[in-house]
């Protein structure tokens, strides 16, 4: 059985696609457990994966529950971490150009994952295929293994006996690692791990974060633009990337 | 947080993010073509991602502590260094954070 299609640089875009939606949906696994362990049922956990489907955003929000925070600080992070889907939506758009429902579905399967390969790929028929495959791989794993884990959180006990915590903190750092390149992300980077250390024991659990994001603000507004520091779209990040870095990238 | 705060926060925060994927494709692509605003895009997803590996790996509520997280991350940052894959990475770095707590350590 053969379904790949014909056009080779379109076969490569399917299985980049399948790829990366494995060893992401696989991950789903943690999350599911971890806002189990956090203290979010099992409805509303699928309900954060069904609906808002954006793995950063996802554990942010479990992350301040499962601390105590408030309410608007959970919905704040969240939506703050979210921002960059609008960037991404802006890029891929032109390349699916879908009207109707195919939009809203292109909108919401759109994330770290299918921009990557839809932006890596040769030529437009490859992107959209790229994405199509991606986005709907990723969202269907996914959302499955999200299931798995609250079902099986229970069983597996206290998830940090699992290094499930570790594991979340890991793939922050996978995710970030390849944005870190330009001199001017590793000064941000430095700047936001100081603001969120500082601030930690002194304010509710969410705020941290948020104000790591102001301090970014902040420097992206008043640096001056260098030629050195291009900004990393999704165009040019991974336009430059070989296939198995694409995995890498996989980071929502 | 009572069930309800819970349900909404979960709502709210969704139709949030969705209409933050929505937008983007609705913009019109000259709205972004401003290098300012692709530079803080850019800058603010990585101070939220480092940010998030600080909580993430080294709190505990309010109280910033150093426990079996610690060098699970310090195996993920050589794992990324050595370009393993994602999900070798946090494999790894959970397999760490594991094996020092069943050895009774963090």
């Amino acid at each position: 059985m053969n379904v790949l299609p014909r056009n080779p640089a379109a076969r490569a875009a399917v299985r980049q696609g399948v790829s990366v939606s494995v060893a992401t949906g696989l991950y789903g696994v943690s999350f599911g457990a971890l806002s189990v362990a956090a203290g979010v049922g099992l409805g509303p956990t699928m309900a954060l994966s069904l609906l808002m489907f954006s793995g950063g955003s996802q554990f942010a929000l479990i992350g301040v529950i499962g601390a105590a925070g408030t309410p608007v600080a959970a919905i704040a992070t969240a939506t703050l971490l979210g921002l960059r889907n609008t960037l991404y939506g802006a890029v891929v758009s032109p390349l699916l150009q879908v009207r109707g429902w195919r939009r809203i579905a292109a909108a919401q399967v759109t994330i770290d994952e299918s921009t990557a390969v839809a932006v890596a790929q040769p030529e437009p028929a490859a992107s959209r295929i790229g994405f199509w495959v991606t986005g709907i791989g990723v969202y269907v794993l996914w959302n499955a293994f999200v299931l798995l884990g609250a079902l099986a959180g229970d069983a597996l006990g206290d998830p940090r006996a699992w290094g499930l915590d570790a594991a979340a903190a890991a793939a922050f750092l996978a995710l970030v690692w390849p944005r870190l390149a330009p001199r001017r992300a590793q000064l941000v980077a430095g700047l936001a791990v100081a603001a969120t250390a500082v601030l930690i024991p002194f304010v509710p659990p969410g705020i941290p974060v948020l104000a790591a994001a102001a301090v970014a603000i902040v420097v992206g507004l008043v640096a001056p633009a260098v030629p050195d520091d291009a900004p990393a779209s999704p165009h040019a990040a991974a336009a430059d990337q070989p296939e198995n870095e694409t995995d890498r990238e996989s980071v929502r | 947080m009572t069930t309800t705060a819970l349900w909404a926060t979960v709502l709210a925060a969704s139709l949030a993010c969705f209409a933050l994927k929505l937008g983007g494709h609705l913009i019109p692509r000259s709205w972004l073509a401003s290098e300012r605003v692709s530079r803080v895009t850019t800058l603010v997803t990585v101070a939220l991602l480092v940010s998030l590996v600080v909580v993430q790996g080294f709190a505990d509520g309010r109280t910033l502590t150093v426990d079996a997280r610690v060098p699970a991350l310090a195996v993920a940052a050589l794992a990324l260094a050595l370009r393993a894959p994602f999900i070798l990475v946090v494999v790894l770095a959970a397999a760490t954070a594991a094996g020092l707590r069943a050895a009774g350590w963090g």
